[in-house]
């Protein structure tokens, strides 16, 4: 069954595995080769066999939940003798001496570790190209971006040399690069999976998410991430069971659409627009009303999140200091010199951008004008959405206001990046679940569709999010649109 | 807009040692980030509450009692400049 064997998605194999009609070490071969053979720039290293990953996965998976079925992991997870480098210079070769805590449950429940795939520096920017190692490309057109910051880990699902992925979302770098690359992403509610071993970027926002081909796996994944890990303080018990959604009418459903998402500022380009307006009137034919809602701070949301997570970010990445891991550059001699040596040496110019804005932000004489005034914009932006769903399920809006753009269009223009994330982060200050589904196609590209819903309303979102992927029946993929072309 | 004594101080705090060119780039840079940031100023945040954190949790605490933590030889591995088992270091001298 080799060729069928990359048709068939991470559930599917994972039932055909223990089901005894699937060898896993045949699968984990063949998506082995594929990683390996990769040409996009997704993976920063593959693993050499289902035990070459860090804890005990079990190569003999045919009772494990997940079958076996290998997955690929964003750099900034730490993963316990296997390079964990956040797509960074500073941390080049760095091997941990412990893995994450959500990578050490998806390998103990049948999941083992299939390569560590490119991101932006510390998951700091929206394309991808701030990684250390070189940007990825976009498997739908190579001289396009994938979206970031977990862009090897969409591009790698979406090119097919992975059944499925784990990112990281602070303020959309799950979601973005999944509407970008054509497939799943979902950003759980910040809590409900552990934090540790993720080499940390905005503590209060930071969430690891799947990327998947469809709405089942990201249920399936993330089935099996949630819960409280005594090492992260801030996870919670997830108050039920993940269920494989199933659901597939949306009579009842109330979903609003935000103004202050949809429109101006944004930018949200024609053809996004257009497939968004078209998987409304699919939600509506499912039997969902579709209905304006008002989100009043949402455009503040983007001014909120660059202050705060640039603020947490240059208190976290205090810790490169050259002292107990990666790079070390020597100074004139003192301690000092070599920290700003190491430093100046080892970040690429997006993170030293956003240390020098957080620094600035938190400093003697700024820090009530912006970082506190930050932090009340997040209490509005929480409290708008708390007020929204007094009446509506989900709020839905484009994910990104744009398909993927080309290689270099934006990297010398920071804020026209930044204004990328323009319809994710207020989700991402608000703490609440949000997922991407591919909606369509816009000149040949990827769009995304978003749907949001209350703290720990994963089960319901996935429903709904299922419900329509079966109404759109998206069936494109990098592959088909190749030979379409050549034909 | 910021000024390059301001983009060398905040530097300076961040301990990050910027080129000439850097330095300039980045007043330009951090000016147009924070010229759209500064719309927030347009609100009337008065009364309102800060959220530092949006989950509802209160004095996380686990109870003291010891568990095994990594060995000091594998604490180190990564170490730049492992001495004496601790973690080696240029003398801080005299700072700035």
């Amino acid at each position: 069954m080799s060729g069928e064997l990359f048709e068939l998605t991470a559930a599917q194999a994972a039932a055909a595995v223990r089901a005894g009609e699937l060898d896993p070490g045949e699968l984990f071969d063949a998506y082995r080769a594929r990683a390996a053979a990769d040409a996009l720039n997704a993976y920063l290293w593959v693993a050499d066999g289902p035990g070459t990953g860090p804890p005990a996965s079990e190569p003999a998976a045919s009772s494990a939940p997940l079958g076996g079925v290998p997955l690929a992991v964003k750099d900034l997870f730490c993963t316990e003798g296997v390079p964990s480098q956040a797509g960074s210079r500073i941390l080049e070769g760095y091997r941990p001496p412990y893995t994450a805590t959500v990578v050490r449950k998806l390998a103990e429940a049948g999941a083992p570790l299939l390569g560590k795939t490119n991101q932006d520096e510390f998951a700091m920017g929206s394309s991808n190209e701030n990684s250390g190692f070189g940007p990825v490309r976009n498997p739908w057109d190579q001289t396009r971006v994938p979206g970031g910051s977990s862009g090897g880990s969409a591009a790698a699902v979406a090119a097919g040399s992975a059944p499925w992925a784990l990112g990281t979302d602070t303020g959309g770098s799950i979601r973005q690069p999944a509407a970008m690359c054509g497939i799943v992403g979902l950003k759980p509610t910040y809590g409900a999976c552990s934090r540790f071993g993720m080499i940390a970027f905005a503590s209060s926002l930071d969430q690891a998410g799947p990327l998947t081909r469809d709405v089942t796996d990201a249920a399936l994944l993330l089935r099996h991430m949630v819960g409280h890990d005594p090492c992260d303080s801030t996870s919670l018990q997830f108050p039920e069971e993940i269920r494989l959604p199933s659901r597939e009418d949306l009579r009842g459903v109330r979903l609003g659409v935000p103004e202050e998402l949809i429109g101006a500022e944004g930018g949200v380009e024609p053809g996004v627009r257009k497939s968004f307006d078209q998987t409304l009137a699919l939600a509506e034919q499912l039997g969902a009303s579709v209905e304006p809602c008002r989100l009043p701070h949402a455009p503040h949301a983007l001014s909120a999140y660059y202050l705060i997570a640039p603020a947490e970010a240059s208190a976290n990445l205090a810790r490169f200091d050259g002292v107990r891991y990666g790079l070390r550059v020597d100074g004139d001699g003192d301690l000092i010199s070599m920290y700003s040596r190491t430093r100046s040496a080892g970040f690429g110019a997006e993170v030293k951008r956003r240390i020098m804005l957080g620094t600035y932000a938190l400093s003697s004489g700024y820090y009530d004008a912006y970082y506190g005034s930050a932090q009340r914009v997040r209490t509005k932006i929480a409290d708008d959405f708390r007020a929204v769903f007094e009446t509506i399920d989900f709020v839905v809006a484009p994910t990104s206001p744009w398909t993927a753009f080309e290689l270099g269009a934006k990297a010398d223009d920071p804020l026209a990046m930044y204004l990328n994330d323009f319809c994710t982060v207020p989700m991402s200050l608000a703490g609440i679940p949000a997922v991407s589904i591919p909606s369509g196609l816009a000149d040949g590209l990827p769009v995304g569709f978003q749907l949001a819903g209350p703290a720990f309303s994963e089960n319901r979102l996935l429903d709904t999010a299922f419900a329509l992927e079966r109404a759109i029946g998206f069936d494109a993929s990098p592959a088909r649109a190749a030979s379409e072309v050549s034909r | 807009m910021l000024t390059r004594a301001e983009v060398d101080h905040v530097a300076r705090l961040a301990r990050l040692e910027l080129s000439d060119e850097e330095a300039e780039r980045m007043a330009v840079e951090l000016s147009n980030v924070l010229d759209h940031i500064d719309r927030i100023r347009e609100l009337d945040l008065e009364g309102v509450e800060p959220t530092s954190h949006v989950v509802d949790v209160v004095n996380a605490l686990r109870a003291d009692e010891p568990w095994p933590s990594l060995r000091r030889e594998v604490a180190l591995a990564q170490a730049p400049e492992p001495v004496d088992g601790g973690f080696g270091v240029p003398s801080p001298g005299a700072s700035e």
